[in-house]
């Protein structure tokens, strides 16, 4: 029930907002031509909308705030979510399985060149997510300089296809491994960093790179980048832009699976497992005897490994790289990526690279308002919902004669 | 008797404050051994040591392990390659894996008897499965001992609080040790708790052959458990022998005056 | 010689700038252990409040005088309030929740105050007055310094001065000493901690507001972006003397500022920013506590 109390805060809070974006909100200023434009709707709007919003906000602060109490009673607190538990049922996900394999399969022939196109970029990002995801869901390290390793990738099939004429699928690997190199090289020095000093320093790893593949023209060409970078190769056959767009579709659908089938694997394995015990506490980590420096290289080296080779795609599908591509905000939406996705999770990551990637691509009208939404989207995942839309669920194993007490 | 454990003259320093003085330390072979003092006596600054978080500023830590004449030098060691020795301790405040199931929490423990890499998680291949079956197994068997095996797929945050300490020793147990350090590990358990675990420990010094060395303030506890108790305040040892004579130790009296030390 | 001094002056300037913003960061992290990414944007909205009051003013034909000291005024208001009410939204639900989680909301607030900003107004360089007329006294050594930058540093000097005394001296400041030591402690003798943090996070506002306003008259343009890329370096400048130090804050926006000068001065201006990552990069890894910093040891 909304009480009298309730709407008189949420009053106090639009004035308070009203007050707050007046300068910005409303008067618009033109110092050249000194016009001065006032725009009382958007008061208005900022208004009631921030008056319901108040609402929104409280109704959510209470719910988490019960479940919270509920988890201190040691009340049902394991509740698998929905969509984990709808794969769990076999007789559910094997058909879906199988509609969504087909779908995936047959998408460019029933969908046009354009929508293709889009496709490809969210499968990239969905590569990119999953890397992030092995760093900073898995191990607990926030690398905000993640895309340096997107651009290693990138560079390094177009730079080796210029001066040394070699094609995608060799550069392919080459650039993983460039990608591991670099992880590793970076990583070295500034993994033994606390987790907060590790974000900032990651974030001008990643800004140095850029710089440098903006200033060094005699290496990267500068700002202009590099044009003509030819898209992968069938046996030599020579495809159309229209089959080869069409073939990338399909070499990204492959390697997504490759990027899921090793994540899952290691996940639950004695790395994947190490890697969570890092991220859970540092400390209780190595006095059981493991190594924080090599699990968090190996973490941070196998993550970059795939951005490395997600940005050889790039370069393959873009046929053009300059360091525009490649600036911090590209690391923040990879983050958030994860975040809406749940750190963690592999159903989870995908589902967020596309919704994110796709949704502005096809609400034109909403992607001018698109990174506004993502920083929205930071925050009220962190306070509401930190596991993400599907939260990570661990293997369960079974024994013989023991009663599973897991809620499943 | 035959040593596990030696230290001798361990200081630490904290800047300009001396936590740790002169202190000198041993565990015999399959002893329970325990360490008292009051609050803020250096008690777990000595485990910290021990254990490699932090590295002491002077004296020695010596293991010795089967199989070997000569003593070993650990002090300096990182707390992985102290574990990897045989030295494995549980945290006075819980310090679990809270987002990981009990089992999970066991088979960490088991990492560093491991050996799959990165590639062989990825292609699983048939050393891999094998080594991982049999961790399942074994974590699973710890649990049994311990009497944890009901909450196995539970998340280690949704135990009760008893029920945590226990995972902590378990987890502990997986790396194989040769001397388990406990802190605390009665703390916050009811009276029924706190006797199930003066039977665990004696337990698992018989049937395992881990000695023991505890940091604990239930004097029934430490009374019951102990073979020799050291004591210590300000950082320095004041007293050591077995329980007998603690009780009537005048020094150890003063040192814990207004505490109960009769129990 | 001339060219060295105008350097080390320029480096001055600059490193008092980054003070002014560096103090909000080192100020919270010593509070709450979090590196706030929106704090660059506060001085982005400080400066943008101040061009749109200046503008709406000088159309009004108000003098320059009295413009000057309103849109100062208003501007650290707004930016208080921007920073109240940001702690209050994105950080303050966080409190108990891990460090990642409060990090990731951060770098959240600062991506939606930026896009805030560039929506509602503009994302062109949009120019800015320099408010501060050419001293008559100061024209001999106009070749070497300039008036703004003379106000420039007078005013963080005496910024300097006035928080020193509130941390000091006043009752709200031993509040802070002590919510920063220990915030549970804090607590239980009394001390309301959630008030402490935000008034730590109105004054941080308020040095970086001021910042704002004369970093934008000093270079003359702003954008939305101008507060990011600031407050990545005057974050730099806080690890670089130690977060959490005051004192540590400005020696190390000081040295900063001059390394700055000197390296886009003598080697190459392409690589500014370069300068200033690296710094931090080395620095983080050679003497992670800083210049001024202890380095602490957490109990276990």
């Amino acid at each position: 029930m909304i009480t009298f109390d309730e709407i008189k805060k949420a009053f106090l809070v639009s004035i308070w907002f009203m007050f707050l974006t007046f300068p910005i909100m409303v008067i618009r200023v033109n110092p050249v031509e000194h016009i001065v434009e006032w725009r009382w709707k958007n008061m208005l709007v900022v208004g009631i909308g921030s008056f319901l919003l108040s609402f929104v906000w409280n109704y959510l602060m209470k719910r988490k705030e019960l479940g919270f109490k509920k988890a201190e009673s040691g009340e049902e607190t394991g509740t698998i979510p929905l969509v984990q538990r709808i794969l769990g049922e076999k007789k559910i996900y094997i058909p879906a399985l199988v509609v969504a394999g087909i779908f995936t399969i047959a998408f460019p022939f029933i969908f046009s060149l354009y929508q293709t196109n889009i496709m490809v970029s969210a499968l990239i990002y969905v590569m990119l997510g999953l890397g992030l995801n092995i760093v900073v869901g898995l191990a607990g390290l926030l690398d905000l300089g993640y895309v340096a390793f997107y651009a290693v990738g990138a560079y390094a099939y177009a730079l080796l296809n210029y001066h040394f004429g070699i094609s995608f699928w060799i550069a392919l690997p080459i650039g993983g491994l460039l990608g591991a190199t670099f992880g590793i090289l970076l990583g070295f020095p500034v993994l033994r960093l606390r987790g907060d000093y590790l974000a900032i320093v990651t974030l001008g790893f990643g800004e140095i790179i850029r710089i440098i593949l903006e200033n060094w023209n005699e290496f990267s060409f500068g700002p202009s980048g590099i044009a003509n970078i030819p898209r992968p190769s069938l046996f030599g056959i020579n495809l159309s832009v229209h089959e080869s767009t069409i073939y990338i579709y399909y070499i990204m659908i492959a390697l997504c699976l490759f990027t899921v089938f090793v994540v899952n694997r290691l996940q639950d394995s004695r790395i994947g497992r190490a890697w969570i015990a890092l991220r859970e506490d540092e400390v209780a980590c190595q006095a059981m005897g493991i190594d924080k420096t090599k699990t968090k290289l190996t973490a941070f080296s196998l993550g970059a490994t795939w951005a490395s080779m997600a940005g050889v795609m790039f370069a393959a599908k873009t046929t053009f790289v300059n360091p525009a591509s490649f600036t911090i905000w590209e690391s923040i939406i990879i983050l958030c990526i994860v975040v809406l996705g749940g750190m963690g999770s592999i159903i989870g990551v995908i589902a967020g690279a596309l919704v994110l990637i796709l949704m502005p691509e096809y609400l034109r009208a909403f992607s001018e308002y698109r990174m506004l939404a993502f920083g929205v989207l930071l925050v009220v995942m962190m306070i509401f919902r930190p596991g993400g839309i599907i939260p990570n669920v661990r293997r369960v194993y079974t024994f013989q004669g023991v009663k599973n007490t897991d809620k499943s | 008797m035959e040593p596990v454990l030696k230290v001798q003259n361990l200081g630490m320093n904290f800047g300009g404050l001396r936590a740790l003085d002169d202190l000198d330390l041993d565990v015999g072979r399959n002893e329970i051994v325990a360490l008292i003092g009051p609050n803020g006596a250096g008690k777990t600054t000595f485990f910290n040591c021990i254990t490699g978080i932090y590295p002491p500023t002077d004296g020695d830590v010596l293991i010795f392990t089967q199989g070997r004449d000569s003593a070993e030098r650990i002090n300096g060691l990182k707390p992985n390659k102290v574990t990897e020795k045989g030295l494995a301790r549980t945290f006075q405040n819980i310090r679990l894996f809270l987002n990981m199931t009990v089992l999970e929490n066991v088979m960490i423990g088991r990492h560093c008897r491991m050996h799959a890499g990165v590639l062989g998680a990825a292609l699983r291949g048939g050393s891999t499965m094998r080594e991982e079956k049999k961790v399942v197994e074994d974590s699973y068997a710890i649990l049994e001992k311990i009497g944890l095996a009901r909450f196995v797929n539970e998340f280690a945050k949704n135990l009760p609080y008893g029920a945590q300490r226990l995972l902590e020793i378990a987890r502990a147990m997986a790396t194989e040790p040769f001397l388990l350090l406990l802190d605390e590990p009665a703390a916050g358990m009811n009276p029924h708790e706190t006797q199930e675990l003066d039977e665990l420990i004696k337990k698992i010094r018989d049937e395992e052959g881990i000695s023991i060395l505890l940091i604990e303030h239930d004097m029934k506890l430490v009374m019951s458990l102990s073979d020799r108790i050291f004591v210590v305040d300000y950082g320095k040892k004041i007293a050591q022998g077995t329980p007998e004579e603690i009780r009537n130790n005048p020094v150890v009296i003063k040192a814990y005056l207004g505490e109960e030390v009769d129990a | 010689m001339d060219y060295f001094l105008e350097l080390f002056l320029g480096g001055l300037t600059r490193g008092s700038i980054y003070a002014l913003i560096a103090l909000g960061y080192t100020m919270v992290y010593g509070i709450i252990e979090l590196i706030n990414f929106a704090h660059g944007e506060i001085y982005m909205i400080g400066a943008f409040t101040a061009l749109i009051v200046i503008s709406v003013l000088t159309l009004m034909g108000m003098n320059t005088i009295a413009i000057l000291v309103i849109a100062g005024v208003v501007a650290v208001i707004y930016s208080c309030a921007y920073g109240y009410t940001v702690e209050k939204i994105a950080y303050k639900p966080l409190r108990n929740a891990p460090r990642l989680s409060a990090l990731i909301s951060a770098i959240g607030m600062s991506l939606f105050l930026q896009n805030y900003v560039l929506l509602a107004q503009t994302s062109d360089f949009l120019p800015f007055p320099s408010l501060i007329p050419d001293f008559e006294f100061m024209e001999p050594y106009a070749h070497i310094i300039g008036s703004t930058e003379i106000v420039i540093l007078i005013t963080t000097a005496v910024v300097m001065v006035l928080l020193t005394i509130l941390i000091k001296f006043t009752r709200i400041g031993k509040a802070m000493r002590a919510t920063s030591q220990d915030k549970t402690m804090a607590m239980l003798v009394g001390i309301n901690v959630n008030r402490v943090i935000s008034v730590t996070f109105v004054v941080g506002s308020a040095t970086a507001a001021i910042g704002g306003v004369l970093i934008a008259s000093h270079v003359g343009m702003i954008n939305f972006y101008v507060g990011f890329i600031a407050g990545i370096k005057a974050f730099v400048a806080a690890v670089l003397g130690g977060i959490g130090s005051i004192p540590g804050a400005v020696l190390g926006s000081f040295v900063l500022g001059w390394t700055e000068s000197f390296a886009t001065g003598y080697v190459s201006s392409d690589y500014e920013d370069v300068f200033a990552f690296l710094f931090l990069v080395l620095i983080l890894i050679f003497r992670p506590a800083g210049i001024l910093g202890r380095s602490e040891k957490h109990k276990i």
